[in-house]
């Protein structure tokens, strides 16, 4: 019987209610199907060429009916469309207390790094019923990190940050797909998420080759990129202090306000002069082409870290 | 409306018995045997013939993109690889999507159906421009054999999507010939779509008032509607795709300062009002047979026809649908969903009015009919599944899975292919003077229908266990619905051969068809088959509405035996 499977395992939170719509979906159109394909066997019987069937003043319209049959649907629509989109926003907003997981994705590999250092390929570990945040990026093309038996899936853009969560719920493997076609081994693309108890997933943590952090590995980037130079507190030059920043507004030499998530953080890395801090010069150079995926990523955690300090004094 | 229906009966009735008169009539002098040698066809400007010629060149592209579809069909029969290459599989997912898109359907019912009945149904002469009708096929010409040239010389493997910038910068195949094949043949779009516009408001007969039309002419003029607004973008995203591949300049590569999913937006701007060019034209056949086999008028004939008006503009407003899981911000995506949800409407109105016309027919089961019935099976199930796409979290999960494979398979092939059937055997007799076997048909429509199913249903099993589309190996629990799904696909190429070998016997052997063989009421119907040159010897008069079918009588429709 398993090969006549019908549904993919639920397996987080999510699964339960993407399935729960996807339920309600099907029950409305077989609704449908009766209501459209009963009367078409009916009349097909009924009014077939030659049976005796009354076939005096037939009806070509009725405003009544066609009302119905419109403004019934519409509002059945409404009503999907809103159970669909609250839980598509749930689904889209990254929750508090998560564990982060690093993912870096590239012709044909998934990269994967955990905050305490640990790295992957194609695999991921996690503890069963926490929830687990990842922060996606593509050093290439565009890439899908698909779970189905989270029902999650979200695109991995080169050039951006995006953002998947999944809380588990039942421990076992599950497949990882790559969903966004990306040239020739798209289909091999792939690898699994397993699924463990806290313990065993602390066991596995520390397993191996101890690691440093991601933010130990970003602080010292910071310094050997000679970030340091410029950005420390005691430094000569004057750049923008980073301590205290993270999620909090900046003013902009054009006068208007951003706020400094990861995205801002990346692009004033790779592209400084597309956003000035007000009262300071365009002087930083690029580090387009200079640092990785993986060390941008690394280097944004600990200005996360940092960010999170009380800002210091110049 | 209702108050001229008496009236208008009474001159159809008198047009109808004038035709019945002769039956099993061929009309010696027609527009097939009016001119001889390739030459007369190559410089045609005859609306009829150019839609033969389409019908010949869409064929060819019909049977590549086939073949294609047949090969992955065959490899994915088992998990591993056992026939073609990863990067082999990637070239014939591309071909199949690229010609079966911009080469097959788009073309299908307007430029061979479009072309043929349009100018009759309205009781004209020829299309409002017929030089530049013939240009049009030309230029389709010129664009198939880019896109040709590109598949002879090694092929793409970019999707029919084209997505960035995997095809501007990773890709090492012939983006840009295949590109500019698709640039080119949408130019031929618009011309025809131009053309159809400008024949539907200038050359209706005296008395054919626009809520006297034929539905098929709505559908075409609500398709012509959006090839004419929306193909202009197409172009200009694949010259920017050429743009940043040929010359290195940053539009959609991050590496270059571009940004990919604008791309996304560019394409989609035009891809989702391209499925209603694929659909609307399927929609409007699919009226004129069930009015003609239940002998009915259609049921709110106001509202389909609105309905595809609704469809044509609100088409234009649900492109970021297909962007859920694309970074798109969370938003957007709401108001896509919305109006998505809000496009469905006008198609279950079309539905709904069609199954409330075979109320109180008298209902004729002849191979259009039984076509036209397969379609509405088809596409009921196409639009449903489209609600599970519109429902963002659902979504999120079936995007890019077997699931939007199956759903836009029923609307495109079990709904537009079924109606192109159906509508090349309602009008067989028109083109070519001749019956079609009707056995044979019937038998065919059901093995379609059937061999579809089969085909495509498995599809939505496999999208919900997460089976993701253009994947050439494949993990083995989900062997079973591969191995269902290619079954179907062999009896579903028994279905659509079958058609093409009667078809061509019947060119010549058919038996003859005289001028009206299904009693319809339609102008078209209304002058010798196959038609002379140029369609009436006295321009027609119209003085009701269409459809004036009355179920009460009983009338014998002429069909072959065989």
């Amino acid at each position: 019987m398993d090969r006549f499977r019908l549904f993919p395992p639920q397996a987080s939170t999510t699964s339960h209610e993407v399935d729960a719509l996807f339920f309600a979906l099907t029950l409305i159109s077989l609704f449908f199907m009766v209501v459209i394909f009963l009367p078409i066997i009916f009349f097909s019987v009924k009014y077939r060429r030659g049976s005796p069937a009354d076939r005096s003043n037939p009806r070509s319209g009725s405003f009544l009916i066609e009302s119905g049959w419109t403004i019934g649907p519409i509002f059945l629509s409404l009503g999907l469309f809103a159970w669909g989109a609250v839980a598509y926003f749930r689904m889209e907003r990254r929750p508090a207390n998560a564990i982060d997981v690093q993912v870096v994705g590239r012709q044909w590999m998934w990269k994967l790094q955990h905050a305490e250092g640990k790295r992957e390929i194609n695999e991921l570990h996690v503890p069963v019923n926490t929830t687990v945040a990842m922060t996606m990026t593509s050093q290439d093309v565009i890439h899908s990190f698909f779970v189905p038996a989270f029902r999650v899936k979200q695109d991995v853009v080169p050039g951006k940050y995006t953002g998947e969560w999944f809380k588990p719920t039942r421990t076992g493997e599950y497949h990882i797909f790559c969903a966004q076609y990306c040239g020739t081994q798209h289909s091999r693309m792939i690898g699994r998420v397993v699924v463990m108890e806290p313990a065993a997933y602390e066991r596995w943590l520390k397993s191996g080759e101890p690691t440093e952090s991601i933010v130990q590995t970003g602080e010292r980037v910071f310094h050997d990129r000679g970030c340091s130079g410029c950005h420390a507190p005691n430094s000569q030059f004057h750049a923008p202090l980073l301590q205290g920043l993270y999620r909090n507004p900046v003013p902009l030499v054009n006068g208007t306000m951003v706020t400094a998530d990861d995205q801002y953080l990346r692009d004033s890395i790779l592209q400084p002069g597309k956003q000035i801090t007000a009262g300071y010069q365009n002087i930083m150079p690029s580090f387009a082409g200079h640092l990785s995926e993986e060390e941008i990523m690394q280097l944004i955690a600990y200005l996360k870290y940092i960010g999170n300090q009380p800002p210091a004094s110049q | 409306m209702n108050g001229t229906i008496s009236d208008s009966e009474s001159s159809m009735k008198s047009a109808t018995e004038l035709v019945v008169e002769r039956p099993g009539e061929f009309a010696r002098l027609n527009y097939l045997s009016v001119h001889h040698g390739v030459r007369s066809w190559l410089l045609t400007k005859d609306h009829k013939r150019i839609g033969l010629l389409y019908l010949f060149t869409i064929l060819i592209f019909f049977l590549i993109a086939s073949v294609a579809a047949a090969l992955m069909r065959i490899e994915l029969v088992t998990p591993q690889p056992k026939l073609v290459t990863s990067e082999t599989y990637n070239k014939l997912f591309t071909i199949h999507g690229v010609l079966m898109v911009w080469f097959f359907l788009i073309p299908s019912i307007p430029t061979v159906l479009g072309n043929f009945i349009l100018p009759m149904m309205i009781g004209a002469r020829d299309v409002a421009f017929p030089k530049l009708n013939l240009l049009s096929w030309y230029i389709f010409v010129a664009g198939g054999a880019l896109a040709l040239w590109s598949l002879l010389h090694g092929g793409v493997d970019t999707g029919w999507t084209f997505y960035t910038p995997y095809s501007t910068t990773y890709a090492n195949t012939h983006v840009i010939s295949m590109a500019a094949g698709v640039f080119v043949a949408g130019f031929s779009t618009i011309i025809t779509g131009m053309n159809f516009m400008v024949t539907t408001h200038k050359m209706r007969a005296p008395g054919l008032t626009w809520f006297r039309l034929p539905l098929f002419v709505w559908s075409l003029y609500a398709t012509s509607l959006i090839m004419v607004l929306a193909t202009p973008v197409l172009a200009i995203t694949l010259a920017l795709i050429s743009v940043e591949r040929f010359w290195g300049v940053g539009i959609f590569d991050p590496k270059l300062g571009g940004d990919p999913v604008l791309f996304q937006h560019l394409f989609w701007f035009y891809s989702h009002p391209a499925v209603y060019i694929m659909i609307l034209p399927g929609m409007g056949v699919i009226s004129e047979l069930i009015t003609c086999f239940s002998r009915k008028p259609i049921y709110g004939y106001a509202w389909v026809g609105s309905a595809s008006m609704a469809i044509a503009v609100l088409g234009f407003l649900v492109w970021g649908h297909h962007m859920f899981v694309s970074s798109q911000s969370v938003y957007a995506g709401m108001v896509f969903s919305i109006l998505s949800f809000l496009v469905a409407v006008p198609s279950g109105i079309k539905v709904f009015n069609w199954t409330a016309t075979l109320r109180k027919g008298s209902i004729h089961f002849a191979t259009p009919m039984l076509y036209a019935l397969g379609f509405i099976g088809l596409f009921t199930i196409g639009g449903l599944t489209g609600l599970f796409l519109a429902a963002l979290a659902v979504d999120v999960h079936v995007h890019d899975t077997y699931f939007v494979i199956a759903h836009f398979h029923y609307i495109m092939v079990g709904g537009m292919v079924m109606a192109f059937m159906g509508g090349l055997h309602y009008w067989w007799p028109k083109i070519s003077g001749r019956l079609y076997p009707e056995l044979a048909g019937k038998l065919a429509a059901m093995i379609t229908f059937i061999g579809f199913n089969l085909t495509f249903f498995p599809q939505f099993i496999l999208g919900y266990l997460g089976q993701p589309r253009r994947y050439h190996v494949y993990p083995p629990e989900f062997q079973i619905y591969h191995v269902l799904s290619t079954a179907g696909a062999s009896i579903l190429g028994v279905g659509y051969l079958m058609p093409l070998i009667y078809f061509i016997w019947a060119w010549k052997h058919g038996r003859v068809a005289g001028p009206n063989p299904w009693r319809a009421t339609g102008l078209e119907w209304q002058t010798p088959s196959p038609p002379p040159e140029h369609n009436f010897e006295q321009t027609p008069v119209v003085r009701g509405p269409p459809y004036s079918y009355s179920a009460e009588k009983d009338v014998d429709l002429d069909v072959a035996s065989i």
